[in-house]
């Protein structure tokens, strides 16, 4: 660190303690200027904003870190930007306005130092170094908000798909799933542990998979499917598949899957009426007797 | 400053401990692995760690099966050894548990037919390790002849 | 949680029946030790069927699995049916994306269901030896 480096931090930490209430004001004026924040956030959570990140750079330039690292090693400041990226994604600006929000403050920053001196050269050093710290955080909100919008698409994706696989009672003990869509890995998660407490709660024996609303059935669904069958009968019910339609079927046949041990069904009714007899069969999980 | 290329290990050291002062999530802990009771050592370690992060019922079960799993090849395989639980924050609020095992037995000679042979049915032997990767979201393996293993599985609370 | 290996899991006997459970904390020397008593008492009572009920195991991992597999093909060899009751839900899931299929073991949903299974019935016995009464 050269020694007007140190100068410039003093100035600037200075400037932050003492002018801090003229900074946070004139960089929520800025952020209202800008009116790319097409949100409800309200002004007096922006101040808000303001005055937390406006303390956390004290400690930051304090720290004696080299200046494009203040922002993420200084705990309370990297919080205060992350916190803030987060908010604006949440509330749905877009994330250029955020960025730019962020980037605002070096401008009330060095308003605040021009009224301490009037010296160009300090002042040239002094928008360098703020450009230098300030830019990483405008790089961080910019990368958190990604992050938080694709958490959201994460959450919404997850629930989407909560609510497009419920499990029916159809029959006493006799449950199914009516499947839409395709079969993926994170798609079989949710199926199986909806379906597998599902027949833990009903104390269900039989438990039927419809899939006339699946496309189609190329080798990973139909592993998939095997899964699924093989969790059921863990539990200790057996598992019937439905909705398997002529084109299904020839797929399955010519692609050499094999879902021989799996008792399938055309329709539904079909399977219910399948279900139906496996329940009232000789023994209650449908093997019945003692086979040897 | 991370980017979102770089590689998840690599990258958010920083994070971690920049956000372990504000919302403390625990220390990265290492136990021992070498005897049969430090394997259920292990197990209610990482239970209470994937409680801690917040993992549903299934993901709690997925990931102490796969620490056993691990552990337990550490103990068998490589004549003990260690795990260490780490606790990877994303920026976003994603949080994840990270399992690290390490032993310095003899490696694994035959990577690949370990993980695609990797479970265990009627009597044979198995490494588990194919088992235990479908249990996670990331999953890497370093060994050799004579250089020990060291496996590295992240499950995140939302993928 | 101490790690102490719990001696004698107890293995009850109804009728022909065998009937036992297996505690969360099974380790090598408790297994080997359990498969060593439980097919004793197969052998010596002439039992026809075994029904384990693993309803507080917590989790599965292959060597639980394989555990259950062996005992089910010994008590097979001694002539008896085994039943594993009470699997939890997110057991049965890791268990089939582990991969591990418990070949051969037969499941059921609860103890009385696997007793049903069994041939070992309440008296008077429902039409289907369905269970009765705490269907939600």
């Amino acid at each position: 660190m050269t020694t007007s480096e140190a100068a410039v931090r003093e100035r600037l930490t200075r400037a932050l303690q003492e002018r801090d209430e003229e900074i946070a004001d004139r960089w929520v004026e800025l952020q209202m200027e800008q009116a790319l924040l097409d949100t409800d956030i309200g002004e007096a959570e922006l101040r808000e904003e303001a005055d937390a990140l406006i303390k956390a750079l004290v400690p930051g330039l304090q720290s004696g870190v080299p200046v494009d690292r203040v922002v993420t090693s200084t705990p309370v400041l990297y919080e205060a930007v992350v916190g803030l990226s987060l908010r604006r994604a949440r509330a749905g600006a877009t994330p250029t306005a955020t960025s730019l929000a962020v980037l605002a403050l070096k401008e009330a920053l060095l308003r605040a130092v021009q009224r301490d001196t009037r010296d160009a050269e300090e002042l040239f050093a002094s928008a360098v170094f703020m450009n230098r710290l300030l830019d990483v955080a405008g790089a961080l909100s910019f990368e958190t908000y990604v992050e938080g919008r694709e958490e959201i698409i994460r959450r919404q994706s997850q629930q989407l798909m909560e609510l497009s696989t419920p499990v029916v009672r159809l029959w006493r003990q006799v449950l199914a799933v009516p499947l839409i869509g395709t079969l993926d890995t994170a798609r079989t998660q949710v199926v199986m542990e909806n379906l597998l407490q599902a027949i833990q709660d009903h104390e269900a024996l039989v438990a039927i998979v419809d899939i006339t609303g699946v496309p189609t059935v190329d080798t990973a669904v139909a592993q998939h499917l095997m899964q699924t069958v093989n969790a059921v009968r863990l539990m200790g019910a057996d598992c019937v598949i439905s909705g398997v339609r002529p084109s299904i079927a020839q797929t399955i046949a010519q692609l050499g899957i094999d879902l021989s041990t799996i008792l399938t069904r055309a329709t539904l009714a079909d399977a219910l009426a399948a279900a139906i007899k496996l329940i009232d069969g000789p023994g209650p999980d449908g093997d019945e007797g003692d086979g040897r | 400053m991370a980017l979102p290329g770089e590689s998840i290990l690599a990258s958010r050291g920083t994070k971690v401990s920049a956000r372990a002062q504000s919302r403390r999530p625990p220390a990265p802990a290492t136990y021992p692995v070498r005897t049969e009771e430090d394997l259920l050592t292990v197990r209610h370690a990482v239970r209470a760690a994937t409680v801690e992060v917040g993992f549903g019922l299934v993901d709690q079960t997925r990931v102490v099966t796969a620490a056993s799993e691990l552990a337990r090849n550490a103990y068998v395989h490589g004549g003990g050894g260690t795990v260490t639980l780490e606790y990877p924050h994303e920026p976003s609020g994603r949080r994840g548990l990270r399992l690290i095992v390490k032993d310095d037995g003899p490696g694994i000679a035959d990577l690949d037919a370990a993980l695609t042979d990797g479970f265990t049915t009627g009597t044979g032997l198995g490494h588990g390790l194919g088992g235990a990767r479908r249990l996670m979201d990331e999953f890497t393996v370093r060994t050799g002849r004579g250089e020990g293993t060291v496996v590295v599985a992240t499950r995140w609370t939302v993928r | 949680m101490t790690g102490q290996p719990q001696p004698g899991v107890p293995i009850l006997r109804l009728g022909d029946v065998l009937v036992t459970g297996l505690l969360n904390e099974l380790d090598d020397r408790t297994a080997v030790a359990f498969t060593e008593e439980l097919t004793e008492r197969i052998s010596a009572e002439g039992a026809r069927g075994v029904l384990i009920d693993i309803s507080r195991l917590e989790i599965i991992d292959s060597f639980v699995a394989r555990t259950l597999m062996e005992l089910t093909t010994v008590a097979r060899l001694l002539g008896a049916r085994v039943i594993v009751a009470g699997m939890r839900p997110p057991v049965a899931i890791t268990l089939v994306e582990l991969g591990i299929e418990l070949v051969g073991v037969e499941t059921a949903l609860n103890p009385e269901q696997g007793l049903a299974a069994l041939g070992w019935r309440q008296a008077p016995q429902p039409p289907e030896g369905a269970r009765r009464g705490t269907a939600r």
